[in-house]
């Protein structure tokens, strides 16, 4: 197939309607090879739903959703999508609370997800470096055993992330990930996701400006279900219609 | 519940226990004189052998309750379609020894004034056709309910009501004469089984013995499964169902293949609770029996496969004593048994033991609340 | 004497007798005296020859008789109160207060004549009685009687009364009854022998017009003498009969649905509440229903043995305390067991499960296993005719009530300050408690509410199913599918759920029979929540989430 567009992720004209309700209105969105991309806007603006809609979750009423250019994300489930390489991270962090944190990575490394493989599964060399390797970088060597309902919140945050790197992810989709967080983990998460951007797309979606400064990079504003605004947060914080919408005028 | 390896020191225990009493009861029975304090009756034999098709049950229930989240109000469909299918083996092994003495068809299709018998009665004659169709029906069955129920991510409660729905419907359907399956009365007058006469003393020691590795199987088949990776998506998707779909996991697919094992080793149970019974009729598919499984399991301990064994073991000791005794009472006892487990005792006897051992090892209450340490790294 | 001579005789002497009378006034002896019509003398004259076959022919010749008398002497005579003096060859009829008049005038004999004798009869000749006392109902004062009479003769057809059906029609005045009259003629006049094609083809259209079984009866037996253009008039008749029986069918098996509609929504609607709006799975439900039932039998227990008088109040008294009872049951169980499994639906289950079978076991110890008595009061007895459909009263009311409970509930959960807790808790707990709503007694009033609700369902119930200690075991699952194929957590939705189920089950009935169309039915609701895991009505959005 030929690549419709050059973007990883090419949205357009994306519309999602509850029962009259448009959670999604016309919404048209491209995100980059390896860029980091910072979605705000108030409640209700339709960032959660955007990411249902690219991770297989929510079925948009209109509009196509395609990744790397070929793939049609609106006729796959949230499996096959997450095996095409979109990783999602949700707003309250979600860990698997029964599994230790090195069996929560285990079963996130990139593998075959197919049952009957699983069921005659040995460990392999490679998923262990990788693990070991992954609690290095999202600092939780010493738990690898403590089951994950024992960490903090800042802990589960940050391990949620390590799954999804563990993914090995093209595309990452991160819902507030300094939500609850104290100022010196949110400053690291800042860090740590700049850093994940090198490599690969990354999509946060905060409420937090100070967190998206950090950040530095582009920024979308959503707005009752489309795009108001795009540009650096100084630019869009400087553009009249955002601040009325954010200031409720 | 992640012990490392397929046999740890709990499961250890409880194959040797099983494969003891497996080899013992029979024995006793048949080589003990009366008089002997370890003689075990005729009478105890099938009731023992009884309780460890119960038993198989529950592990089976266990497995997709405890491990993948799916709370079965219908296993008993599944054990009763196991049970139907042997019961039609013995019926065709009674031959012209029935009451009308016709060849082919069993008293109850003369009676009913059946010409020939119906097509879905074929090939019960033969042991090993009706031994296939012990694993295949309710696996067809399970899979079919399975493929649709999962698929279109019908959850908990909702999901449960449907499974009671389905052996609900079964159990009417059963009732009726014309289905072909003896209606009321069920399948009952069994002469013998595989040429052996069915109540003689060491065929009974035999189904004894078979069901105790049946069960020994059903455990080692859940336990390799519940510790494999396959094993601990399995947990994931019951914890955090939609976090292991956004990693990439089918999960219906997972579910499936649990619910359709499972099925099958309820059906197993149900084809060797049958010949130790002598009987299988439509009540065995009354929702009710499909919940009192569930409290075997929630007694012994859900998600520890030996717990729900223990469960269903300890339960219906508990049912032969009391319906003895005091027959009033069992059912307030069966039923506050219900609410206090799920109340008092949500990890069951398995996790009130983990406690109290734990409590006596070292003293400190305020420690991991969780009954088992955490695994080893597995190597 | 030959027949005629003595024909003439007779009349020539009651033309005497009939002049007389009205020459002479009336004498005060025989205040009720009727002037003897003409048509009674060889009639009387027959009777009093006391042999069967005259007294039968005197049956024959009485049932056509205009006069008042012909009734009170074909009466007296079933009775054996018809005597006759073998002396005179006179008829009397004796009162059941033992007076005796004349047969022929009505009037009053005393004193009575020595030898009188009663009138034999034999089997034949009670027949005969029968017909002509039916003939004779045709001419009755009342009108009912009339209708009644001429069901009669619709049904058996006999010829003799045709005369006596010309008369009744001719004089007949309200139009119901001269219909079923016409009706009855036309049925004879198809089945008699030797009449013309233009009498048979309108009798078939009038007969056709009445449209039900009875009628599809007489258009499908027509006697061997009927004309071809009568016999393809008859078909079509059958045909269209048909037709509209089968409608008639379909509306019966629907109002039988929408009975069955309403007792699955009494049992759901309390389901709705703990389950819809508060998410808890109460499989001791049944059991609440059960209880009210018991409440019923309990409260006319107390009535029959004290307050005989009340009966008719005793389901209005029920009401109240079966609502109160079940409700206090049911919040003891939120307080006692439920609160502590809020967010564990699946323990929930399996908790009330257990309870369940404890209250089912403690009825039984208390009250016994076998059924109790529920009585009807008046009002709930009987049934009327609507067309073809025979609607019983137990069933309207039921309905009605269903209705009422429902719109009750809307009410409550809308209107009241109550109904505005229990959705803020719903929707927000912690908000809710932040705003200083006290959760817990919302939780403990809506779990009583529901329960109490069950407890009324259970009044109405016990009117229509066998109370004992099993009564709830019936309606669980049943009312699950209710609640879930409506839509979980939405009141109307129950009730579309309830309505479509018991109409769907009504109407599959007759093609799979009883049992097969439940299970098609469940069948049906299983792949339907697969296909739409959150019922007809589910919420969508961000609501499903939450």
């Amino acid at each position: 197939m030929e690549p419709i567009a050059q973007s990883l992720l090419y949205l357009d004209n994306i519309s999602v309607v509850f029962d009259g309700f448009r959670a999604l209105n016309k919404l048209s969105l491209t995100i980059e090879e390896a860029e980091m991309r910072a979605i705000i806007g108030p409640n209700g603006a339709g960032k959660t739903t955007m990411m249902d809609v690219i991770t297989g979750k929510t079925r948009p009423t209109a509009g196509e959703a395609l990744f790397a250019g070929v793939h049609d994300l609106t006729t796959m489930d949230e499996a096959d999508i997450a095996q095409l390489g979109i990783g999602r991270k949700f707003q309250t962090p979600t860990v698997f609370d029964m599994h230790t944190v090195e069996d929560n990575l285990l079963l996130a490394v990139k593998s075959d997800r197919r049952a009957f493989a699983n069921i005659s599964w040995r460990r392999t060399s490679h998923e262990k470096a990788r693990i070991g390797e992954l609690l290095e970088r999202i600092r939780l060597k010493d738990q690898r055993h403590r089951k994950a309902a024992e960490l903090s919140h800042g802990q589960k945050q940050w391990l949620e992330i390590g799954m999804l790197l563990a993914q090995e992810p093209r595309l990452l989709l991160v819902d507030e990930p300094a939500a609850g967080m104290t100022d010196q983990e949110t400053a690291d998460t800042a860090d740590l996701l700049r850093d994940i951007a090198r490599t690969r797309s990354v999509v946060v979606v905060e409420h937090d400006m100070q967190f998206v400064r950090d950040l530095d990079v582009k920024v979308t504003v959503l707005h009752e279900g489309s795009v108001l605004a795009e540009g650096s947060l100084d630019q869009v914080s400087a553009n009249e219609r955002v601040i009325e919408v954010y200031l409720g005028r | 519940m992640n012990g490392s390896g397929i046999l740890d020191r709990r499961g250890t225990i409880f194959i040797v226990l099983v494969l003891a009493a497996g080899v013992l009861v029979p024995a006793s029975n048949l080589l003990l004189s009366p008089s002997s304090p370890f003689y075990v009756s005729d009478y105890l034999v099938p009731l023992l052998g009884k309780y460890l098709c119960y038993a198989l049950l529950a592990v089976a229930v266990d497995l997709v309750w405890g491990y993948c989240g799916v709370l079965s109000l219908g296993h008993g469909a599944f054990f009763a379609l196991g049970g139907y299918a042997m019961g039609m083996y013995l019926m065709r092994q009674i031959g012209a020894r029935g009451v009308y003495g016709n060849p082919v068809l069993p008293d109850f299709m003369v009676f009913l004034n059946y010409k020939e018998l119906p097509w879905f009665w074929l090939g019960f004659n033969h042991f090993p056709f009706a031994a296939l169709m012990v694993l295949l029906v309710p696996g067809a069955l399970a899979f079919l309910f399975g493929w649709f129920a999962f698929r279109s991510r019908v959850t908990g409660v909702y999901l449960s009501i449907i499974t009671q729905a389905m052996t609900f419907a079964l159990m009417l359907a059963f009732f009726r004469n014309d289905m072909g399956f003896g209606g009321n009365n069920g399948l009952t007058d069994f002469k013998d089984i595989l040429g052996f006469p069915i109540t003689a003393g060491t065929t009974r020691g035999a189904l004894f013995f078979a069901s105790a590795i049946a069960l020994v199987g059903g455990y080692l088949i859940c336990r390799g499964l519940v510790v494999s990776k396959y094993g601990k998506v399995l947990v994931a998707v019951r914890d955090a169902e939609s976090r292991t779909r956004f990693l990439g996991y089918k999960v219906a697919n997972y579910k499936l293949l649990a619910w359709t094992l499972s099925a099958m080793l309820a059906g197993v149970a149900g084809a060797l609770y049958v010949p130790q019974v002598g009987i299988i009729n439509p009540g065995e598919f009354a929702p009710a029996n499909s919940i009192e499984t569930v409290i075997w399991v929630a007694v012994g301990g859900r998600g520890t496969l030996v717990g729900a064994a223990l469960g269903a073991l300890v339960v219906n000791a508990g049912k032969t004593w009391f319906t003895g005794v005091l027959p009033e009472a069992w059912l307030f006892a069966l039923g506050a048994l219900f609410v206090v487990v799920t109340l008092f005792l949500p990890r069951g006897i398995i996790g009130l033991w983990g406690d109290v051992s734990e409590r006596l090892r070292k003293p400190k209450p305020d420690q991991v609340p969780e009954a088992e340490a955490p695994a080893k790294a597995a190597e | 004497m030959s027949l005629v001579h003595r024909l003439q005789t007779a009349m020539l002497l009651l033309a005497a007798v009939v002049l007389l009378a009205c020459a002479a006034p009336a004498s005060a002896q025989t205040p009720a005296a009727q002037p003897p019509s003409a048509d009674l003398a060889p009639a009387l004259e027959k009777i009093a020859a006391d042999s069967y076959s005259d007294t039968e022919a005197a049956l024959a010749l009485l049932s056509t008789s205009t006069s008042p008398q012909a009734a009170v002497i074909v009466a007296a005579l079933a009775d054996g109160r018809l005597l006759i003096d073998a002396a005179t060859k006179s008829v009397y009829v004796r009162a059941a207060d033992g007076t005796l008049s004349a047969a022929a005038t009505g009037a009053t004999v005393s004193p009575a004549p020595a030898g009188l004798k009663a009138v034999r009869l034999n089997n034949r000749v009670r027949r005969a009685i029968d017909a002509a006392s039916g003939a004779l109902s045709l001419l009755a004062p009342e009108p009912a009687r009339r209708a009644e009479a001429a069901a009669a003769v619709f049904k058996s057809r006999d010829a003799a009364a045709l005369p006596t059906l010309q008369a009744a029609i001719a004089k007949e005045t309200i139009p119901s009854v001269r219909e079923a009259l016409e009706q009855a003629r036309a049925a004879i006049l198809i089945t008699a022998p030797g009449i013309s094609e233009a009498d048979r083809l309108g009798a078939v259209k009038l007969v056709t017009a009445r449209g039900d079984q009875e009628a599809l009866a007489l258009l499908s037996n027509l006697p061997a003498d009927a004309t071809p253009a009568v016999k393809t008039t008859a078909e079509q008749g059958v045909a269209a009969i048909n037709r509209s029986l089968a409608m008639w069918n379909v509306a019966q098996n629907v109002w039988y649905g929408l009975s069955l509609g309403s007792v699955l929504l009494l049992a759901a609607i309390g389901l709705a509440i703990t389950f819809g709006v508060m998410g808890v799975i109460n499989m001791a439900h049944g059991e609440m229903v059960m209880l009210g039932a018991y409440t019923t039998y309990m409260v006319q227990d107390v009535i029959r043995t004290s307050y005989p008088g009340l009966f008719g109040w005793s389901l209005a008294i029920a009401l109240p305390l079966a609502f109160l009872f079940t409700a206090l049951v049911g919040i003891l169980i939120e307080r006692l067991v439920i609160r502590f499994l809020y967010g564990r639906a699946l323990e929930t289950l399996l908790a009330t499960w257990g309870l369940s079978l404890m209250l089912q076991q403690a009825v039984r110890t208390i009250f016994g296993p076998t059924n109790k008595e529920v009585g009807a009061p008046s009002w709930m007895s009987g049934a009327f005719q609507v067309g073809q459909l025979s609607i019983t009263y137990n069933r309207l009311w039921i309905i009605v009530f269903a209705l009422i409970v429902f719109v009750a509930l809307l009410v409550v959960l809308k209107r009241t300050s109550l109904g505005l807790y229990v959705r803020a808790v719903t929707q927000n707990r912690r908000m809710a408690a932040a705003m200083g709503i006290r959760t817990g007694r919302i939780d403990a009033l809506t779990f009583g509410l529901g329960s109490g609700i069950a407890g009324i369902a259970g009044v109405a119930l016990s009117q229509i199913d066998n109370v004992s200690p099993n009564l709830g075991q019936g309606y669980i699952i049943d009312s699950f599918m209710v609640v879930v194929f409506g839509g979980v957590g939405n009141l109307w939705g129950t009730l579309v759920g309830a309505f479509t189920l018991g109409i769907a089950n009504k109407l599959l009935e007759p093609f799979a029979g009883a049992v097969l169309g439940k299970i098609v039915l469940l069948v049906c609701i299983i792949l339907f929540i697969q296909k739409r895991p959150r019922g007809l009505f589910a919420l969508k959005g961000r609501a499903v989430e939450a």
